[in-house]
């Protein structure tokens, strides 16, 4: 079986959707001759042609609202947008328009597309190359948001996320565009919309992570390990919806929680998975629920961004303090 | 000028041939001396470039935009200026940043990280480098209407890309400065790529100068590799923006002999027989030769111009690089006027968590 790091897992993904239904387009900016500035699309043009897999002016609301229109009008397209931080000016049609087509038309309309986006920080880019904005679109009712942390997981949601009738937006994590490689396979398979995975079993306490953050929760859970500590370790997969059922069913084994979000902290994703915990699972819990996050702040160029970004040492504080209580 | 220069016919100001030859009854007030010294600016922010992508090589130096190609417009039109007007750069605008007064350790300092390099003096009224494309015209728009109101006689002026005018910010900028007849320059910077997509894919408008036109104002075209067409359109549309006239956009047709940026490989997207017909219009050379016509330049003098640059940009990169590295506080400091009890909390925290780490 073929071994891929998440590029080439996406980049697979992709291309078979492409092939299995010709309604499915690509467009963005540098996604065709020079295959993505992270080579996510390399290859597609030349294999599906100008028409499929589009470059576009520079121009994200441009973009966007364009792939909205086709998606009306029934085609299916994956739209790029460069970096995480762009997406501030496609904004206005995601949330005005996208994500409230299906409810303004009451069904008549529907804007199935994927909107694509590197996510994140931990390479060391420019600024708006590195922010955590999901909660911005978790906080939008009617767009669902996505975000794998592993190259098998990344080609079967972003099949499943082309075959969705919803808008999507497919957020990458670019911090491990190309540290993890794993067996995935050429074969035909999805990884449902809104389902979370249980990658590591554990009685003590329940660490709940998504993105490049569940590499860093992964290795706090072993450290924690030998410090006799059996953490359960959840990777959110979807963030809207979010798969409750998995949390919760974990939170109440162990009695214990935290939540690692690179994001910063307030009306982050955690606060959400928090307040849900406390609300429906109050009396299963032997400590209050730890956040792990970034700050409330901009975050910082690469001379201080080692300190905004939650490391395993971080989170292994956390555990402490959850396991003491 | 701009008026004599018309777009839709596709004229383009040049008045420094690539030959060495100058168009004297085009020429702006400007003496062979002068062009001299602004030459060795333009040498000057070359070899400025090469070591800050020599830094980046080497790992000692973050994603980096480079301005090879460029420099000779960035120096004309940054020259016309005043010493109040206000610049809003883009991420290529190195030449610009060091014309304006920013030091170069402070330029280094930021592409190296370090977001202090982005508090210019106080007396520099340049704006921190606009990451985000297109965005920034509508400042420059909104600070010459400041001006106006404010009864402030200076200009404003925004440097962007080919790219940018896809935006929609852009044509937002254009038409309030259209509508209010503000004192703003849009100086775009047509260097043929955004990253990989080539200008005729960017708009199917033949100039990007002519897009002034529908918004009511003029435009011009110039040869952005002739520091004397820039200087020239730059300093007439500020006199323009300075006696009520309203705004200009000047479209500099340049080319980027460079990547994108660090992280970029345009041998995917261009072809090298493109980049060696472009070396031709190299804006170095051409000054070079005139120069030596006059008997202003020589190998001799050039040697010694070199030897003085590279001590001067080793100081800088020196001072950049022995820095004490910002303090964690400097994340919170900045995110508003006064440290909300929260941040305090947050960064209380962390050093705390600093402290065990070292015990």
């Amino acid at each position: 079986m073929p071994k891929r790091n998440l590029v080439e897992a996406i980049n697979r993904g992709l291309m078979e959707e492409m092939e299995r239904d010709p309604a499915v387009v690509i467009l963005g900016e540098d996604v065709g001759r020079e295959g993505g500035v992270f080579r996510v699309t390399d290859g597609l043009q030349a294999r599906f042609g100008a028409d499929r897999v589009i470059d576009t002016p520079l121009a994200e609301s441009g973009i966007v609202g364009a792939a909205f229109g086709m998606a009306v009008k029934g085609l299916r397209p994956v739209a790029e947008i460069q970096f995480e931080g762009f997406l501030a000016p496609a904004m206005d049609q995601i949330m005005s328009h996208i994500a409230r087509i299906r409810t303004r038309s009451r069904g008549r309309f529907t804007s199935p597309l994927v909107i694509r986006s590197p996510f994140g920080g931990g390479i060391h880019a420019p600024e708006h190359h590195s922010d955590s904005p999901e909660a911005i679109f978790i906080h939008t009712p009617g767009i669902k948001v996505v975000i794998p942390a592993s190259p098998y997981d990344a080609k079967g949601l972003i099949k499943a996320a082309i075959r969705d009738a919803d808008p999507i937006l497919f957020f990458e994590p670019k911090r491990i565009y190309r540290a993890i490689k794993e067996e995935v396979p050429d074969e035909e398979y999805t990884v449902p919309i809104g389902k979370a995975k249980v990658l590591r079993e554990g009685d003590d306490l329940t660490l709940i992570s998504w993105g490049a953050m569940v590499r860093e929760t992964l290795r706090a859970a072993e450290m924690a390990e030998k410090e006799g500590v059996k953490a359960e370790v959840i990777d959110l997969r979807t963030l809207s919806p979010l798969d409750e059922e998995t949390f919760l069913i974990s939170v109440r084994k162990t009695g214990r929680a935290v939540i690692v979000q690179e994001a910063p902290r307030t009306c982050g994703l955690g606060a959400e998975i928090s307040a849900r915990i406390q609300e429906t699972s109050l009396l299963s819990l032997e400590a209050p629920v730890e956040r792990i996050t970034g700050f409330d702040t901009i975050v910082p160029l690469l001379k201080l961004e080692n300190h905004y970004l939650p490391t395993p040492e971080r989170i292994v504080r956390g555990i402490r303090k959850v396991m003491a209580f | 000028m701009i008026e004599r220069f018309d777009p839709l016919k596709g004229e383009m100001l040049r008045i420094l041939h690539p030959d060495g030859r100058l168009e004297e009854d085009l020429r702006p007030g400007l003496s062979d001396e002068s062009i001299r010294d602004l030459f060795q600016e333009v040498l000057f922010i070359r070899m400025l470039d090469q070591k800050a992508l020599s830094l980046q090589r080497q790992g000692r130096m973050g994603t980096y935009a480079p301005v090879q190609g460029q420099e000779a417009g960035q120096v004309g039109s940054a020259f016309a200026l005043g010493k109040g007007d206000w610049v809003f750069p883009s991420f290529r605008e190195t030449g610009v940043l060091y014309m304006r007064g920013v030091p170069v350790r402070d330029i280094l300092l930021y592409w190296m990280g370090d977001e202090r390099g982005a508090k210019v003096p106080e007396d520099v009224f340049v704006f921190p480098i606009s990451v985000p494309v297109g965005t920034h015209p509508l400042h420059a728009v909104g600070a010459a209407w400041a001006a106006k109101l404010q009864k402030e006689n200076i200009c404003t002026i925004v440097y962007f890309g080919d790219g940018a005018t896809s935006e929609g910010d852009f044509h937002e900028a254009m038409n309030f400065a259209g509508v209010f007849q503000l004192p703003v320059i849009f100086f775009c910077q047509n260097n043929q790529y955004a990253i990989s997509l080539p200008r005729k894919k960017q708009t199917a408008s033949k100039t990007i100068a002519q897009k002034a036109i529908a918004y009511g104002f003029g435009g011009i075209q110039v040869d952005g590799n002739d520091l004397l067409a820039a200087y020239a359109a730059a300093r007439e549309a500020r006199e323009k923006a300075l006696s009520g006239g309203g705004p200009t956009l000047i479209e500099a047709v340049t080319y980027r002999f460079g990547p994108h940026t660090t992280a970029d490989d345009p041998t995917k997207y261009r072809k090298e027989e493109e980049i060696e017909e472009w070396k031709g219009l190299d804006p170095v050379i051409r000054l070079q030769k005139y120069l030596a016509g006059k008997g202003l330049w020589d190998e001799g003098l050039e040697r010694k111009f070199r030897g003085e640059a590279e001590e001067k940009i080793n100081r800088a990169v020196q001072e950049a690089e022995t820095i004490s590295p910002p303090p964690v506080e400097d994340i919170f400091r900045y995110t508003y006027s006064q440290m909300t009890p929260v941040l305090k909390e947050q960064l209380t925290d962390y050093q705390a968590f600093l402290k065990e780490k070292e015990s």
